[in-house]
């Protein structure tokens, strides 16, 4: 994902332009003559060609170690050493959710990670604006893996929310769960079989919802997986990751 | 998995707790960090140059020299530090690799050196990234080219024991090879172009008799032409019999397109022979006289330059196709015009549209006869308009064609390019083998009962039941090649498993499963299934852990848990056979496992028994045996058929 050092170039001198005369990017990219011709060639690939530019142009710098530190649960070394990983995998400093794809389907090669991958990309992206910075990235994590039940519990409620309106549907569940089946693709024993996920879903919702309304609320939710042993004792398993 | 990607593992791991809420069995152990140790960078001294890296960095691909504990045979105590007596440069482009994740072949390494680096690291060259795999291929064919064609030349004088016929047909074919077979390739050489030279001499009027006009030479030496033209039927009769002879494959050089022209060049002379000199059948001799020229064609055996023309042409076909068609259309189109036009000049000699062809193909291919000239102006305009766009039509096509042959000529055929794309096959194979190992590695390891719970809770048990012969070594064995990020992503995938209530198996396994379901017709209940909660641990426990062993293996493993319930006992072999090199797959831990592999070539037997009598598998092959605990899960098992052994044929 390494951009070319032109590039880079380029849009560095741009930025310098741009500061140096005062217009907005949009003014100045409408100038761009390279750009008319481009958007008169090809009227359908205006959106493309800004989206690529902008995205070129992104290079974001995650704050101070020592900000970080602060903000997250994690240790200086430990950060560094998710900051490195994160780096090499994305140089520009943001994962954008293709990226964020492929990088989780390679863990999971014989089936298709996408759809909870997607899921994983919205609960990571707290701010919404389409891309993972590290600082996301390792909020994420601090909860993950340093935070308490309660909010690992949040985190998992966030997740199963896929509209984020405080309750989960049996629909939002079938989806999250259907994703986690494709995870495990078409070669698994036992068949897979098509109502093996809405079981699924039924037995959640038996287990979770107490008032029998159909969706599962924060409390009920929380109320329900901390007097469930299992749960809890499955929350504290990956304490050691870092 | 990719290298930069194992970074992100831990990520891969704490986003699993998303499916905690949701399954409803309990997970398994996550494996420890027993030796964990601070991240450390390690020095790599290659013949002075000092390169440093993380030592995470090169536990990255364990199958390959850096990767594993064989680079602690080039550990320097004194300096603490790795010393290699290699070639630096091309250790840069090695230390990238696991840096990246792609290896890159410089361009002006020798490849034959590169290749020895990479052999001495353990790398196979497969995996050489998109971007120089091409380059790197192609100097490796020119390279195995060269040594090939120096082998030859050595080659020739030996192979004493060929037979008569073999040497014979080698003689043909390459006239270098002895001096008998060079006197033979002139001889007839010269017997061609004597023929041909003959036939052309033939019609070219020598002198005059008194009385008549000029003839021919032919028909005045009639018997000195006659002579010659049998001396070299004669010749060529007898070579393409002694080439029948000696061909290995009578059959398929009958068929070939050199002894077709050889036939094609005597035949009209037996013809001629045979039909007498009748006034009615002498035209039709005649016009196969026209066949002796066909003799020219003969020299092709003698330039190799004549055999890639003649090629190209056939190579060239739709490209040849496209051109004659469009000068076809553009023919048709201007003689009509042309046509209509000159309709109304008197004394025109465009008398009908087929009569306009000769005019149009003269013009178009800018030779302009002039026997055919357009007289009125609306003719002229449209004639001037047919020459133009001639040049064009014919201009298009003929760069085509001579690039082609151009190519040809370069690259020296194209049975080159084939051996070239089947080795294509063979690498993305290789490729696609390597890949998808991550996911079979994940097989493995279960069926070689890698799963790190199993060591914590089952331990008494197993060791116990383990029979003193090799066993402890396989267990150190098998400890040693995982490295503890493979053991953290099998145990990421076992949570998978157990969330879903699924478990992945391989192919082979999945369609027998599926046509065995396809076979129930009822799922029934399991019997007694006494589940334990309790520690985590025991969901694993349940499974009777045993080692792939050979067919033959005289100790097998009788699993007396306590617990009753419905197995079904997967006996694989591993369809994996390992790879050729030692450390050839860089993410498969095939070594250890395919060598513990069935011997037989992958087969796969079902057995459906019930514990506690004990298995009936003293018999065959040594059962791997996964459990569904969890009574929710729809049971597959026909109960009927308890104790039935499908034993496929092995």
């Amino acid at each position: 994902m390494s951009s070319p050092v032109k590039r880079t170039q380029w849009d560095e001198e741009l930025t310098q332009f741009r500061q140096d005369h005062g217009l907005s990017k949009k003014v100045l990219l409408n100038c761009c003559l390279v750009r008319r011709i481009i958007s008169w060639a090809s009227p359908s690939k205006k959106d493309s060609i800004e989206d690529e530019l902008e995205l070129s142009a992104v290079r974001h710098r995650p704050e101070a170690l020592e900000q970080l530190e602060a903000q997250t649960r994690f240790s200086r070394k430990e950060l560094q050493i998710l900051y490195r990983g994160f780096k090499n995998e994305c140089p520009s400093g943001v994962v954008n959710e293709d990226t964020f794809k492929e990088i989780y389907a390679q863990f999971f090669p014989q089936g298709d990670a996408s759809t909870y991958a997607h899921f994983l990309f919205n609960a990571f992206d707290t701010d919404h604006n389409g891309s993972v910075s590290f600082e996301d990235f390792v909020m994420g994590l601090s909860i993950l893996l340093r935070g308490s039940v309660q909010e690992k519990l949040n985190w998992a409620f966030n997740l199963y929310d896929i509209n984020k309106d405080g309750y989960i549907t049996k629909e939002e569940m079938l989806d999250i769960i259907k994703s986690i089946y494709d995870m495990m693709g078409k070669c698994t024993y036992p068949i897979l079989k098509e109502e093996t996920p809405r079981q699924h879903v039924e037995i959640f919702f038996q287990k979770m919802d107490k008032n029998r309304d159909g969706v599962v609320t924060i409390d009920e939710f929380i109320d329900c997986c901390q007097n469930d042993e299992n749960i809890m004792r499955s929350m504290q398993l990956f304490e050691n990751v870092i | 998995m990719a290298a930069g990607v194992a970074a992100w593992l831990p990520f891969a791991r704490a986003a699993a707790i998303g499916w905690m809420p949701v399954a409803n069995l309990p997970m398994p152990v996550a494996p420890s960090n027993k030796n964990k140790r601070q991240d450390e960078l390690i020095i790599l001294n290659v013949s002075g140059r000092r390169f440093q890296t993380w030592r995470n960095t090169l536990d990255r691909y364990p199958d390959t020299l850096l990767g594993s504990s064989e680079k602690e045979f080039f550990f320097n105590e004194e300096t603490r530090e790795y010393f290699f007596d290699r070639d630096p440069d091309v250790f840069r482009s090695i230390l990238n690799f696991y840096r990246t994740g792609k290896l890159h072949y410089p361009r002006y390494e020798c490849i034959s050196a590169y290749d020895e680096e990479l052999a001495f690291f353990g790398i196979i060259p497969e995996i050489i990234s998109d971007c120089c795999y091409e380059e790197y291929k192609d100097r490796k064919r020119e390279n195995t080219e060269r040594l090939m064609d120096d082998l030859e030349d050595n080659k020739d004088s030996k192979l004493p024991n060929m037979t008569f016929r073999e040497t014979m047909w080698r003689a043909f074919e390459n006239p270098h090879t002895s001096t008998m077979a060079l006197v033979f390739y002139y001889v007839t050489g010269f017997f061609i172009a004597l023929s041909v030279i003959t036939n052309v001499v033939e019609t070219v009027p020598c002198g005059y008799m008194p009385n008549q006009r000029d003839v021919p030479c032919g028909e005045r030496y009639t018997e000195a032409f006659f002579c010659m033209d049998t001396a070299c039927v004669m010749i060529f009769t007898v070579e393409y019999l002694m080439r029948l002879f000696a061909a290995p494959s009578r059959y398929r050089f009958m068929r070939s397109v050199m002894s077709i022209i050889d036939v094609v060049a005597i035949l009209p002379y037996y013809i001629g022979l045979v039909m007498t000199n009748n006034e009615d059948v002498s035209g039709a001799f005649v016009t196969l006289r026209v066949f002796r020229v066909f003799r020219i064609f003969k020299f092709s055996r003698h330039s190799q330059g004549l055999r890639i023309l003649g090629y190209t042409l056939k190579s060239c076909a739709s490209e040849l196709g496209f051109l004659l068609f469009s000068l076809t259309m553009a023919i048709i189109i201007f003689a009509t015009v042309m046509f209509y036009a000159e309709k109304g000049s008197s004394s025109s000699k465009f008398t009908s549209i087929p009569a306009s062809f000769w005019y149009t193909i003269v013009t178009m291919t800018t030779l302009g006869y002039g026997d055919m000239v357009p007289k009125t102006i609306a003719g002229k305009i449209f004639g001037s308009i047919c020459s133009l766009s001639g040049v064009l039509v014919i201009a298009l096509p003929v760069p085509v064609i001579v690039s082609n042959f151009s190519r040809i000529y370069h690259q020296n055929q194209r049975a080159d390019k084939r051996k070239a794309q089947k080795v294509q096959k063979a690498r993305l194979a290789r490729m696609r083998i390597s890949k998808s190992g991550s996911s079979t590695a994940f097989l493995h390891s279960k069926r070689n009962g890698l799963n790190q719970s199993l060591e914590l809770t089952q331990l008494p048990y197993y060791k116990m039941k383990l029979s003193p012969q090799g066993s402890l070594e396989e267990d150190q064995q098998l400890k040693k090649t995982t490295s503890l990020l493979e053991s953290q992503h099998h145990h990421l995938l076992h949570c998978l498993e157990k969330t879903t209530n699924h478990e992945f198996v391989d192919e082979r396994l999945y369609e027998q499963g599926y046509l065995q379901t396809a076979l129930q017709n009822f799922p029934s209940q399991s019997p007694s299934l006494s589940s334990e909660e309790g520690i985590t641990g025991t969901c694993c426990s349940r499974r009777p852990k045993k080692n792939i062993q050979p067919l033959n293996a005289t100790h097998t493993h009788s699993h007396t848990h306590n617990l009753q319930e419905l197995s079904a006992l997967h006996i694989q072999c591993g369809e994996q056979q390992p790879l050729n090199t030692s450390r050839s797959s860089l993410n498969l831990m095939s070594d250890e496992s395919g060598s513990l592999n069935c011997k037989s070539s992958g087969l796969v037997t079902t057995a459906i028994i019930s514990i506690p009598t004990p298995p009936s598998n003293n018999s065959r092959a040594s059962p791997d045996a996964p459990s569904p605990p969890n009574p929710e899960a729809p049971p597959l098992l026909n109960p009927s058929s308890t104790d039935v052994v499908k034993i496929s044929a092995l």
